[in-house]
């Protein structure tokens, strides 16, 4: 939280410029030292590797076949012959596939619920009606403070979701930060839009959908991805509410097949043909492609949206 | 127009109701032109024509607020069971009243000590040496001149923000762990593998090698857009006037990223007993729980694991109310030296 909370406190009268602005060395800037320049370039180089390394491992592994592997002993950092046999053991089994349609599900139901009440509730507050500061005051009192694991969890035993997808969903549908993201960007909405809108007779919902969201797009795709991403990746709710195998999501089945490393193949119901080691990594791979797919966009995105939706501009 | 342009104020100025007070008219479809007269300032329009008015917008509050009820308020109140003996068949109406005595079993309880000990610890650890990696790091990318070097290292570093936690600690392990990539290596070079994933002795280092990996290039984001509106006429100005490069960051660099600074700072410190709950409900089996149980896997093990319900619902209570007063008591600091902290202006 604390790294999404903060860009939106900066505080210089200036306005920000474009992360990527080219910063042409100036004149009176000297050249950095030799001995510098080179500490730079190592941290840069060590860092970027710590990330592609293991991803790289992991997808060539993944993609490895056995005699490759038994000389490698285990790992190797390029499939010299690729064979999906891996990928097809593990989808024939009906573990995995089961765990992505669920995951699937969770996070698309997820998303565009948790888009329809955030951006509702944004809308309603941006203006100012009746109720309105009280509502934001309730939605930023959510950050201060967590209510705590037992009586949520008490909460959705009451309501009779254990076991069922929907504890997966509902408790993820409204995020106070994408909250005020969204409605930082509705209040720099020109008023006069709404105002004429408003005029020609229009109701607040035709106002919201045809004026407001449509000028919108950008801060809707990224606070979209931001729920997205997070019900891709939720985990913990999973571990908590649901015990039936077939509800896993690709999360849980993941750490208790690859982290908690019981053996791979009795548990997803398949006969081990490949090595366990590419198994295991199809699952990790399987699991990773997706926030790899939607990573380009995100990128695309983000920094801007966050920074439009938040900065002072 | 003057009203539309005023800037969003900052998350927490974002409670303030914006400015345009009086700019919404009345709907006009089908009423006598009196009906859309501008708004007037709260109180002079009865309350009944305002719910009228925005009988829309209050509807669109209304999933919200179904959530806020739902997955928070009524939760909090549940914190009761703290001070119940609180029985499933019995529930919270008919289970008895024991007032502080949970409490008072918690700070008798090694288990509980020990996983508040490992909090605080793994706290300064983070402190320390996690709090500085993603300001070097953006310092670094700010300072370098090629605009692609700069773009691919952003794209490399931001990625593993969005990867889960199950992931990140899958890819440690199969890199680090006792199978993994490295001990395989040293095994075929006849050294002794290295046990870096189950070592409770140095879990602090790999906690925050694992948090740097996964936050520390997202982090970076906020103090690069920091640098980037820092004026560059003052870096000129003191070029000019002699400062070298180190006078500069000193003088300049630093003091313009003060107050994001402190707004991390505030955050993390009241973020300082959550020091990371997946990461290490991932790792306890590995590490152990002398040294991997900290305070919210403690409430998981004890309430919704071993049924005490109660203990691990004050054991949550305390965790939230401590939490809480820190923030504040961070932000009122914060205040003291002058900067704005999280929240900017009185909210409300």
């Amino acid at each position: 939280m604390a790294t999404t909370l903060s860009p939106v406190n900066l505080r210089s009268g200036r306005k920000p410029k474009e992360l990527n602005y080219n910063p042409k060395r100036p004149v009176w800037k000297e050249r950095p030292s030799p001995l510098y320049q080179t500490i730079k370039a190592l941290v840069l180089v060590l860092f970027s590797a710590s990330v592609i390394v293991p991803i790289l491992l992991v997808v060539s592994t993944s993609l490895a076949d056995k005699e490759q592997l038994a000389t490698a002993g285990g790992f190797v950092l390029w499939p010299e012959r690729p064979t999906l046999e891996a990928y097809e053991t593990i989808f024939n089994g009906p573990m995995v596939l089961n765990s992505l349609g669920v995951s699937a599900f969770v996070t698309i139901i997820g998303t565009v619920l948790a888009l329809f009440v955030t951006i509702t509730m944004a809308y309603a507050t941006s203006r100012p009606v009746l109720f309105g500061r009280p509502v934001v005051l309730a939605v930023l009192f959510t950050l201060l403070f967590a209510p705590g694991l037992i009586p949520s969890f008490l909460m959705i035993k009451q309501l009779g979701l254990l076991d069922s997808l929907w504890s997966l969903i509902l408790p993820g549908i409204f995020g106070a930060f994408n909250f005020v993201v969204m409605r930082s960007f509705f209040m720099n909405i020109p008023q006069e839009l709404i105002e004429s809108a408003r005029i020609d007779g229009a109701s607040d919902w035709t106002i919201l959908w045809r004026i407001v969201m449509p000028l919108s797009k950008a801060v809707i795709a990224v606070v979209g991805l931001f729920y997205a991403v997070g019900f891709w990746n939720s985990f913990f709710n999973a571990l908590l509410y649901i015990n039936d195998h077939s509800k896993w999501p690709i999360q849980l089945l993941l750490r208790n097949f690859v982290v908690q490393g019981s053996g791979a193949a009795d548990g997803l119901g398949i006969s081990s043909v490949p090595p366990s080691q590419s198994i295991q990594m199809a699952v990790v791979v399987v699991a990773l492609v997706p926030i790899l797919m939607v990573y380009p966009f995100l990128q695309k995105h983000f920094t801007k949206g966050v920074l439009t939706g938040a900065v002072k501009g | 127009m003057n009203q539309t342009t005023e800037a969003a104020p900052a998350l927490p100025a974002a409670g303030d109701v914006p400015a345009h007070a009086e700019g919404r008219p009345g709907r006009g479809k089908g009423r006598p032109a009196k009906a859309t007269a501008r708004r007037t300032p709260a109180g002079k329009q009865g309350f009944r024509a305002r719910l009228r008015r925005d009988k829309q917008m209050l509807l669109m509050m209304v999933p919200g607020i179904v959530f806020l009820l739902l997955f928070f308020y009524i939760p909090i109140l549940g914190n009761v069971i703290a001070f119940q003996d609180y029985q499933p068949f019995l529930g919270i109406g008919d289970s008895l009243w024991v007032g502080w005595q949970n409490f008072v079993d918690l700070f008798d309880n090694p288990d509980f000590l020990q996983a508040f000990w490992n909090t605080l610890y793994l706290a300064a650890w983070q402190l320390v040496f996690l709090f500085p990696v993603p300001l070097v790091l953006a310092l670094i990318v700010d300072s370098l001149v090629s605009l692609r070097i700069r773009r691919v290292f952003q794209s490399i570093a931001y990625l593993p923000h969005f990867l889960s936690w199950v992931l990140v600690i899958a890819l440690f392990q199969q890199m680090l762990g006792g199978a993994g990539f490295i001990n395989n290596g040293l095994r075929q070079f006849g050294l002794d593998p290295i046990p870096f994933m189950t070592n409770p002795e140095t879990f602090p280092v790999l906690v925050v090698a694992q948090m740097i990996w996964k936050d520390a290039g997202w982090a970076m984001i906020i103090f690069l857009a920091a640098l980037a509106s820092i004026d560059a006429s003052l870096y000129e100005a003191a070029a000019a006037d002699g400062a070298g490069r180190w006078r500069r960051m000193w003088h300049i660099t630093l003091p313009g990223l003060r107050s994001v600074i402190v707004l991390l700072l505030i955050l993390r410190i009241g973020d300082i007993l959550s020091v990371g709950f997946e990461q290490f409900i991932l790792q306890r089996d590995a590490v152990g729980a002398g040294a991997a149980e900290v305070l919210d896997t403690f409430t998981y093990y004890t309430g919704v694991v071993g049924g005490g319900w109660s203990s691990g619902a004050a054991a949550g209570l305390a965790k939230g109310v401590v939490s809480a007063l820190l923030i504040y008591a961070a932000n009122k600091v914060a205040h003291r030296f002058g900067e704005d902290g999280i929240f900017a202006k009185k909210v409300g």
